[in-house]
């Protein structure tokens, strides 16, 4: 398996890998979400995270940009080890950026200043250059014309699309998405699946959460799934829907097809 | 093929008249209920107004309840026919009755207009004496300059206790719990009179800023403090992912959006300071209430110059509700009402 070759050869891929975990653990009080998690990312790799709710696949990519503190083990971004240090969370954090569920966009800023105020405010941008790269940014996820909106007026599609754009405009190298469907309407999945696979032709790395099956078998480089705290498969995304090799996958498979 | 086929002469369908029959009727029952209460609403009302000036004396417990009976037909006659009027001139009915009924109460120890509006000027502070402001004029001075120091001290205190190391914390918590804990008044005194003790003398009108400041800053870093805190948690996720810092954060994301919900008790609170800096008269400070009762006892016009400074003090407070009110719709931009729409009424 190609993926075990990277793990082992850890010294070798950490200089290439972008995002690379060894051993990391966590625990929410006695609680363990992340058990010695061993996870590396190759650029343009096109990551699809998967398993049964509460197998810690938020947390795996929350810990990636230090919005979650890991408790054990190793987290390296862009070549940079993660830690409770502010300006190199801030550094690590101007390298991935982070598509939510809710998409938290900002409900008192426009769409267009929602994608400028970090340009602005973090990058020291001159308000022109960043107002060009938002607009760049925002006809790219197909809402050009909503820039002076505000993000309550927006239907959900929309709210998460801008999110995507306000997170490209900061340049990152890696783009995590954590459940970026799952809050939607059935018919507007469909607008933001088209966006991330636009994004994902135009070679980012990305890791997204996700139960879009049909979105990891088109666009997904690898497929990792979780449960209980650990990966328990990675594997193409035909050798995982096709052939889970774990039981636990096999009957989250059937679970997640069944409906 | 044994589909049965419905007789034509048999009724599947009530006749037209009668289905609508249950549409109809509560429209008409409707406005036989408006015309009801019209009619209803008149007999009290002419009922109430007959014993009003009808001038019966009676005395006693039986003169009271009668009085009790009279206004409680007068009140319901009234609520009777205005409900069914448009909202606005509904609530602009109620507004002028309830005026003429304090012009009714004042004119029943015969209230003198033309002494109240000669004084107002002396109480509204528009004569300077010993060169600085006195009366409403003052009064406005010391809310402005404490509710300014004020916001400064709760924003302060509002992110101490959220985000302080244990020194800020610690202060920040004592500030707040012992200015709540004690009456204003109480802080005045100590202010103005236990400080020169230990070297340090103010004069009044600052030492009354001081502690008006000091107490409302307390109240108003509990309320700062509720409004950050009910800014979701996404927030701050979506504003960290994008590397911004803490301070950027609150300046452009969360305080921006905790103000919708900051206004409307810090307005309430404007209005409170308003009326409590008259408790700053108790070191000589010359605002309005001081003057007020210094005017009315000199010239044994108590309640006239107690009436005009209640009416000073409610004009100032609408004023401030005003700008509430205005602010209140700034930063609710974008945000629609949690309220259910009111029945019947624009």
């Amino acid at each position: 398996m190609k993926n075990s070759m990277i793990q082992t050869n850890g010294n070798i891929s950490s200089s290439k890998s972008v995002v690379q975990l060894e051993s990391v653990s966590k625990w929410y009080g006695n609680f363990r979400c992340l058990d010695n998690v061993k996870f590396n990312v190759m650029p343009g790799e096109r990551i699809v995270v998967c398993g049964p709710s509460g197998s810690g696949k938020s947390t795996l990519i929350r810990c990636i940009n230090g919005i979650e503190g890991h408790d054990k083990g190793i987290v390296r971004v862009a070549g940079y080890e993660l830690t409770r240090d502010r300006s190199t969370l801030d550094r690590v954090r101007l390298e991935v950026g982070m598509v939510f569920q809710q998409f938290n966009l900002f409900p008192n800023l426009t769409v267009l200043e929602n994608c400028t105020i970090a340009l602005q405010k973090v990058k020291k941008m001159s308000k022109r250059d960043a107002v060009e790269l938002a607009e760049f940014y925002l006809a790219r996820v197909h809402l050009p014309h909503l820039a002076d909106r505000y993000p309550d007026q927006l239907s959900g599609g929309q709210q998460q699309r801008v999110a995507i754009a306000r997170a490209l405009c900061m340049k990152p190298r890696v783009m995590l998405f954590d459940e970026p469907t799952a809050a939607l309407d059935p018919e507007m999945v469909r607008e933001v699946l088209d966006v991330m696979t636009e994004v994902a032709n135009e070679g980012m790395t990305m890791i997204v959460v996700t139960h879009e099956i049909g979105f990891a078998r088109s666009v997904a480089s690898r497929v990792v799934f979780m449960d209980a705290g650990r990966i328990v498969e990675s594997a193409s995304p035909t050798e995982f829907f096709d052939a889970p090799k774990s039981d636990r996958a096999r009957t989250f498979l059937q679970q997640v097809i069944r409906h | 093929m044994s589909i049965k086929t419905i007789p034509k002469d048999s009724q599947v369908f009530l006749p037209l008249d009668e289905q609508c029959a249950p549409l109809v009727k509560p429209v008409s029952s409707e406005s036989r209920r408006i015309k009801r209460d019209i009619v209803c609403g008149a007999i009290l009302l002419l009922l109430g107004a007959f014993a009003l000036f009808g001038k019966f004396e009676i005395s006693g417990w039986a003169g009271i309840s009668y009085k009790a009976l009279l206004g409680t037909l007068l009140v319901f006659g009234n609520w009777l026919i205005i409900r069914r009027t448009p909202f606005r001139f509904a609530v602009v009915l109620v507004w002028l009755e309830l005026a003429l009924l304090f012009v009714l109460f004042c004119s029943s120890f015969d209230f003198e207009p033309g002494y109240a509006l000669q004084k107002a000027k002396s109480i509204l502070g528009f004569e300077l004496k010993d060169g600085f402001l006195q009366g409403a004029a003052l009064t406005l001075f010391i809310c402005a300059a404490s509710i300014a120091l004020a916001m400064v001290l709760a924003l302060l205190a509002a992110l101490a206790k959220l985000f302080g190391d244990g020194f800020t914390y610690g202060i920040a918590s004592f500030y707040i719990s012992f200015f709540r804990g004690t009456p204003l008044l109480l802080q005045i005194l100590i202010i103005y009179l236990g400080l020169p003790q230990a070297g340090l003398t103010i004069p009044a009108v600052p030492a009354g800023i001081l502690a008006l400041a000091l107490n409302y800053g307390a109240y108003m870093a509990e309320i700062f403090r509720g409004g950050i805190t009910a800014i979701p948690r996404g927030q701050w996720e979506a504003a960290d992912a994008l590397a911004l810092g803490k301070m950027q954060v609150l300046r452009w994301i969360v305080l921006p959006q905790s103000l919708r919900l900051i206004v409307p008790a810090t307005g309430n609170q404007f209005i409170m300071m308003l009326k409590d800096s008259a408790l700053v008269s108790a070191m000589g400070v010359w605002e309005m209430m001081y003057l007020a009762r210094a005017i009315g006892r000199a010239d044994f016009r108590n309640m006239e110059m107690l009436i005009t400074a209640a009416l000073i003090y409610w004009i100032m407070s609408a004023i401030l509700e005003g700008c509430q009110a205005r602010l209140e719709r700034r930063y609710s931009r974008g945000i629609r009402s949690s309220v259910p729409a009111r029945t019947g009424g624009k």
